[in-house]
């Protein structure tokens, strides 16, 4: 897996899901268009302003709250590469790994606005801005397997399910 | 060594001897999905494509925005009909003949002792109450349940919660389940399951089981999971499915945690916005509200219904105030009938409908206007959750919804002596 860059946009504790996108968005006729709705309350106008590759760095218990997997898919459909935070409320960590959204977790005091640099297979984030270098734990085996897959539909497609 | 319920009830559906931190893929007993998070699991499922279908296993229950809110809710509904109708699907449950979907899962019988049911919904943890190994997961996931039966669990470590006493009158599950959230935080439990025990459970009602486990993810929990007992033998033998296996706890189980709760000191507690941890005692708050809600798959069970009634029968609701009565089924919706329930309501002055998740989430059906003010029998009350961004919800038991119903602020049913 490659290095990712990108600029960060950053974010405190417990962000819920509510917060990331609203109840009212959840019908399957918004499904093509996730991103629009993205922190909508608390940062209107944010979705836009996201570029591909950008990386959301967070405080700990990121995407507390709902199951709705239209958190972690609107985010992607953002651009966001890679989120970043001290750590993640379970299902969230669990639906953004199954559909491919990677997630770090690390506790770091990255601002807004850096440039920062994840390698995966080191397990290194550097903060090109500063300077600054933080360590991360690998992927245990099965978690891996699931990056390394891009998921879990393609896990099962190749029949680890049967 | 000895194992926890959750270690117990992964190892039996993993065929392995499994323990907390590592992880299996288990069969899985039912997989339940929503209108709001079905459509997504459909599309994965046809995705996936590999011939197979697990149908006595998938449970479809529409009930975020039905009835339908609005054309595109109604579209989101039919993605599921039509599903359902393609597949020819046995466990659907439509409008009408349904309900909240977790609390049809219990009283549909899906829901039994030593069962691991997943579904696409956080507060799928409700069913621990009558210990299943249940839990929240994802869409996608869900999908890979229709096609294979199967799912990954990291087994999680568990936290013993040792409960002695009886809860004071008026006092109940919810109140319990605010003060361990605020004790822990709302990520306390973050990756780990509750493990209920001690005198204290034989005391409790299942209904009080339900609303404690029901809020188990509102600490990050992956369940809160409840000894089987004669209570809960008694509460579903008639409705529920096929044979089941109740399933203890080692004496020699290990736990991450140990928590100790003393009912009979226990107050009425409302958690102000906007976490369910910022629990306070009523009877030290003073706060003004707009609109009271009794309902969701936390407290709209018919046990809640009559200790609401039992508080504002005679009274009515305050100017000022719209008291919504949303029970959590068509059955708790009959039996509000049947045992008269609906009149003490309707002459207070109370709102009542159907079944719905409705405005728990901020879906329709009693939405808040900006600066408004809820006092809420539900589980979250995170900003914007049933309203505005500038609304705010503070969480409580059904018998404290309905006293602040009468008075206009927040307060227990005690308070209400004199009104």
């Amino acid at each position: 897996m490659a290095k990712i860059q990108g600029k960060v946009w950053k974010f405190g504790d417990d962000v819920d899901t509510d917060q990331i996108i609203p109840a009212e968005r959840l019908v399957s006729t918004n499904l093509d268009h996730l991103n629009d709705f993205i922190f909508e309350k608390v940062r209107p106008g944010f979705g836009p302003t996201v570029k591909k590759g950008d990386i959301l760095v967070a405080g700990k218990n990121f995407g507390c709250g709902s199951s709705r997997e239209h958190a972690p898919l609107s985010l992607m459909e953002a651009g966001f590469s890679v989120i970043i935070a001290e750590s993640f409320a379970r299902i969230f960590y669990r639906n953004s790994m199954n559909i491919g959204l990677l997630l770090v977790e690390c506790k770091t005091d990255i601002p807004e606005g850096d440039e920062v640099e994840v390698d995966i297979d080191e397990g290194t984030i550097v903060d090109k801005t500063t300077g600054k270098k933080w360590t991360f734990a690998k992927y245990p085996g099965f978690i891996g397997e699931l990056v390394k897959a891009g998921g879990i539909v393609n896990l099962v497609k190749e029949g680890k399910f049967q | 060594m000895g194992k926890t319920i959750a270690e117990k009830i992964l190892s039996n559906h993993a065929h392995t001897d499994a323990y907390a931190g590592q992880i299996v893929i288990a069969d899985v007993d039912y997989v339940m999905v929503n209108d709001v998070t079905g459509p997504i699991a459909f599309r994965k499922y046809d995705e996936i494509n590999n011939g197979q279908m697990f149908k006595e296993k998938m449970v479809l229950i529409p009930d975020h925005y039905v009835h339908n809110k609005d054309i595109a809710s109604a579209v989101q509904a039919k993605e599921m009909r039509d599903f359902v109708q393609k597949h020819n699907l046995p466990n659907y449950f439509e409008v009408g003949k349904g309900g909240v979907c977790h609390q049809l899962m219990v009283e549909e019988g899906f829901a039994a002792p030593g069962r691991l049911i997943v579904g696409a919904d956080s507060h799928t943890c409700t069913y621990g109450a009558v210990n299943a190994l249940s839990t929240g997961i994802g869409s996608t996931e869900a999908g890979v349940v229709f096609a294979t039966g199967k799912l990954w669990f990291k087994v999680p470590e568990s936290i013993k919660v040792v409960l002695t006493g009886k809860f004071k009158k008026h006092v109940g599950g919810k109140d319990l389940i605010l003060k361990i959230i605020s004790d822990i935080g709302v990520d306390g439990a973050n990756y780990k399951a509750f493990e209920f025990c001690g005198e204290g459970v034989k005391n409790m009602s299942v209904p009080d089981r339900l609303a404690v486990s029901n809020m188990a993810i509102e600490a990050g929990g992956k369940a809160g999971i409840f000894p089987c007992d004669d209570r809960t033998r008694e509460y579903i033998k008639d409705f529920v499915r096929g044979e089941y296996t109740p399933v203890e706890a080692d004496p020699d189980a290990k736990y991450c945690r140990v928590l100790e709760y003393n009912l009979d000191e226990l107050d009425s507690m409302v958690a102000f916005p906007h976490l369910p941890s910022n629990g306070h005692r009523v009877k030290d708050v003073d706060v003004k509200i707009d609109q009271a809600y009794l309902g969701s798959c936390t407290n709209g069970r018919i046990e809640d219904m009559r200790a609401a009634a039992e508080v504002i029968k005679g009274r009515k609701v305050a100017d000022g105030v719209r008291f919504l009565v949303v029970p959590a089924s068509q059955r708790v919706y009959r039996q509000m009938v049947d045992e008269g329930l609906m009149n003490i309501f309707l002459d207070a002055g109370a709102f009542v409908s159907g079944p719905t998740c409705g405005a728990c989430l901020g879906g329709y059906m009693g939405i808040l206007a900006p600066f408004e003010r809820a006092v809420s029998s539900t589980n979250r009350n995170f900003i914007g959750r049933m309203g505005d961004k500038t609304s705010e919800v503070y969480l409580a038991g059904p018998e404290v919804v309905a006293a602040s119903a009468v008075v206009g602020k927040i307060v227990t049913p005690e308070q209400l002596e004199g009104n």
